[in-house]
């Protein structure tokens, strides 16, 4: 049964993918689009197909997979169902090491950013990690949240300060503030797919487990599991999945705390479920979003980052309000 | 010799209890804050030694002097003596309501309002409305996103936990939406919109900035240290305060709009100057303690001092580049904020 859901989803998304190649400031038939595969002839609208649109899409795809099973993932870790990418602040400090790499300390290419964007969100989840349980009462979802906002903050300053600072960056520095998936190239997903993938088989294999950390630290550790060990591979996985979704696409918020309560209500809340509907979903969402987002202020774009920020404000909020575990 | 000094009259009937450390704290670093005012105010392109700073504060000295520290350093100084002020006390206020070292304007969504008003403002507005109407701008946005806030948080009274997590979540929106204006201003709007959202007190004048904000924090301030008592109260949580007879919601509403307006106000005048809300009640609670009626005006000190540090170090370092200071409160800040809460947590 979930199987069969599982495939239908999977057209959806194959529905979206074409959609989102075919509309935009041009509208290209889907007869030009599966031209443009099967007889290349290097016209207008084929190249905007291949150099544009479809990276466009596929990035869009990827990049909202990898951020929404980094929120299911982190918001078992973390036993606090707002925790994501965004709001725990690994998105912000990702952005922020790529922002420093490639403006002071002269990285270029995609190979490199990757990599200085995983270590941004390494850094930047392992401080909210420590801030957010120090104290008596260890980990609570509020200090945790609290922590991760405060750190978002504390980057998001930095990033504008350094933007502030250096004039030639503003432009570029601007991208970087709200994600984006728009003016991406092939050569850019390729660059960080690897990490993509590796967090998500990582993730994949970890699901089983999940299912037994999320009933709680001692009933799991009861039950004979090494909590820590499973802990470390999904903040791994965690890593690899936003550090990546960062370095291609920059802050895009939201993902990771909407997809994973979606699968949860509608779906499952069996992790060997909710972990590859959630990849499904977030791709769904992202090139849906990304599409929308073409049409509200034409001709001119809005970052896709802003659109799932404003669809994501209602769900935060009613997280915020039903959830008994957060006070 | 005990910690308290009790002072009571018969008539009018009043009893303060003054914390012997707290008065020894407040006085130590309002001299301390008056000293770096005159200092500070001598460092610049040229430097003027400190008496005679004085000498021009007072209508002496050198014509030049005279000018340079009354209409160029003085405002600015001023300015960040009443914003930094501003922001640690509603840090301050705000961290008593929701019970946690953590909550500050910055990440409630308070700022982002503000933030997002003023942005709304220059995108709209710029050309049209004088420029001094921004901080109107940015008031109207801190009420506005409060008042949303509450609505959002409202269920069966407001829980400050959940007014600081939906808080924490608007605000993310909220730096979104201004990113997008600000991405499809012209380039100039959009340099003035981040530095407005990292916070410079760049250029502060008399008539711009010092006046406007004056009545706020001269009326505010004092009116939140008679709250004291109820901050304090608050502090116990909602059941053992609500037998204690105190009005639960309605003394958190008052709290909240008082922490609204300084910050708010704050904001206006000064942009989106991060950490000084978080840092500044912190340290001050290392000094004197939670209780509130010391914490306050050491927090205010505190905060004062921290934005001239700053400010300092944003127009000298880089020199004759003027860095916007809450760059400079945050890079230092929120790194010294973490090791002192990381030595508190091992402790």
């Amino acid at each position: 049964m979930k199987s069969l859901l599982f495939a239908l989803f999977a057209l959806l998304l194959a529905v979206a993918v074409a959609c989102s190649i075919a509309f935009g400031i041009t509208n290209i038939s889907f007869a030009e689009i599966v031209r443009s595969f099967t007889h290349y002839d290097a016209s207008q609208a084929q190249l905007i197909i291949r150099t544009a649109r479809v990276p466009r899409a596929l990035v869009a795809a990827c990049v909202g997979g990898s951020l929404a099973v980094a929120g299911a993932l982190m918001q078992v870790i973390s036993r606090n169902p707002i925790a994501s990418p965004s709001t725990l602040g690994i998105n912000s400090g990702a952005a922020f090491f790529v922002v420093l790499g490639s403006g002071l300390l002269g990285f270029t290419g995609m190979r490199a950013l990757t990599l200085v964007a995983l270590v941004g969100a390494a850094v930047s989840g392992a401080i909210v990690y420590i801030l957010g349980s120090m104290g008596r009462d260890g980990m609570t979802p509020v200090k945790i949240t609290l922590a991760g906002a405060t750190i978002a903050a504390f980057f998001f300053s930095l990033t504008q300060g350094y933007m502030l600072a250096d004039g030639r960056m503003f432009d570029q520095v601007l991208i970087w503030m709200v994600g984006s998936v728009a003016g991406r190239d092939m050569n850019m997903l390729v660059a960080v797919l690897p990490y993509m993938a590796a967090g998500m088989v990582i993730a994949l294999l970890l699901s089983r487990h999940l299912n037994v950390l999320e009933m709680g630290d001692d009933v799991a550790q009861g039950l004979g599991q090494s909590t820590a060990k499973i802990k470390g591979f999904a903040s791994l996985a965690v890593i690899l999945l936003a550090g990546a979704s960062v370095a291609v696409a920059g802050p895009i918020a939201f993902v990771g705390i909407i997809i994973p309560h979606i699968v949860r209500y509608f779906i499952s809340g069996d992790y060997r479920w909710l972990i590859p509907f959630s990849a499904l979903f977030g791709a769904i969402l992202l090139v849906a979003a990304d599409l929308g987002s073409r049409y509200i202020a034409m001709p001119s774009e809005i970052p896709v980052g802003v659109a799932t920020a404003i669809l994501g404000v209602p769900f935060f909020v009613y997280i915020a309000r039903k959830g008994r575990r957060i006070g | 010799m005990s910690k308290y000094v009790a002072w009571r009259t018969d008539k009018p009937r009043l009893s303060l209890l003054v914390d012997r450390k707290a008065v020894r704290w407040t006085v130590i670093l309002f001299l301390l804050t008056a000293a770096v005012m005159i200092v500070s105010t001598g460092i610049g392109s040229t430097w003027i030694s400190p008496t005679n700073v004085v000498r021009a504060v007072f209508g002496g000295g050198e014509a030049m002097s005279q000018i340079v520290v009354n209409q160029l350093r003085l405002p600015r100084i001023v300015v960040a003596v009443l914003v930094g002020a501003s922001l640690a006390v509603a840090g301050a206020v705000l961290q008593g309501l929701v019970r946690n070292p953590l909550a500050s304007p910055d990440v409630t969504g308070i700022t982002e309002g503000a933030s997002l008003g003023a942005v709304l403002f220059l995108y709209f507005f710029y050309g049209t409305l004088s420029i001094k109407w921004m901080p109107v701008g940015a008031i109207i946005g801190a009420f506005a996103v409060t008042a949303l806030l509450y609505a959002l948080a409202w269920r069966n009274g407001v829980s400050p936990i959940r007014l600081v997590l939906i808080g924490t979540g608007l605000s993310a929106a909220f730096k979104a939406v201004a990113y997008m204006l600000i991405i499809s201003s012209p380039f100039m709007l959009a340099v003035k919109s981040v530095t407005f959202m990292t916070g410079s007190i760049y250029g502060a004048s008399w008539q711009k900035e010092v006046l406007p904000l004056l009545p706020w924090v001269a009326i505010l301030l004092p009116l939140t240290w008679l709250q004291a008592r109820h901050v304090n109260v608050q502090a116990l949580g909602e059941e053992v305060a609500g037998s204690a007879g105190a009005n639960v919601p309605r003394q958190r509403l008052i709290l909240l709009l008082l922490s609204v307006a300084l910050a708010g106000a704050a904001v206006a005048i000064g942009g989106a100057i991060s950490f000084i809300g978080l840092m500044a009640p912190h340290m001050a609670r290392k000094l004197v303690g939670p209780s509130f009626g010391g914490l306050l005006p050491v927090s205010a000190l505190l905060g004062a001092l921290i934005l001239l540090g700053a400010d300092l170090v944003a127009r000298t370092a880089f020199y004759p580049q003027d860095v916007a200071a809450g760059v400079f409160t945050a890079a230092v800040g929120a790194p010294f904020f973490l090791f002192l809460l990381y030595r508190q947590g091992k402790a």
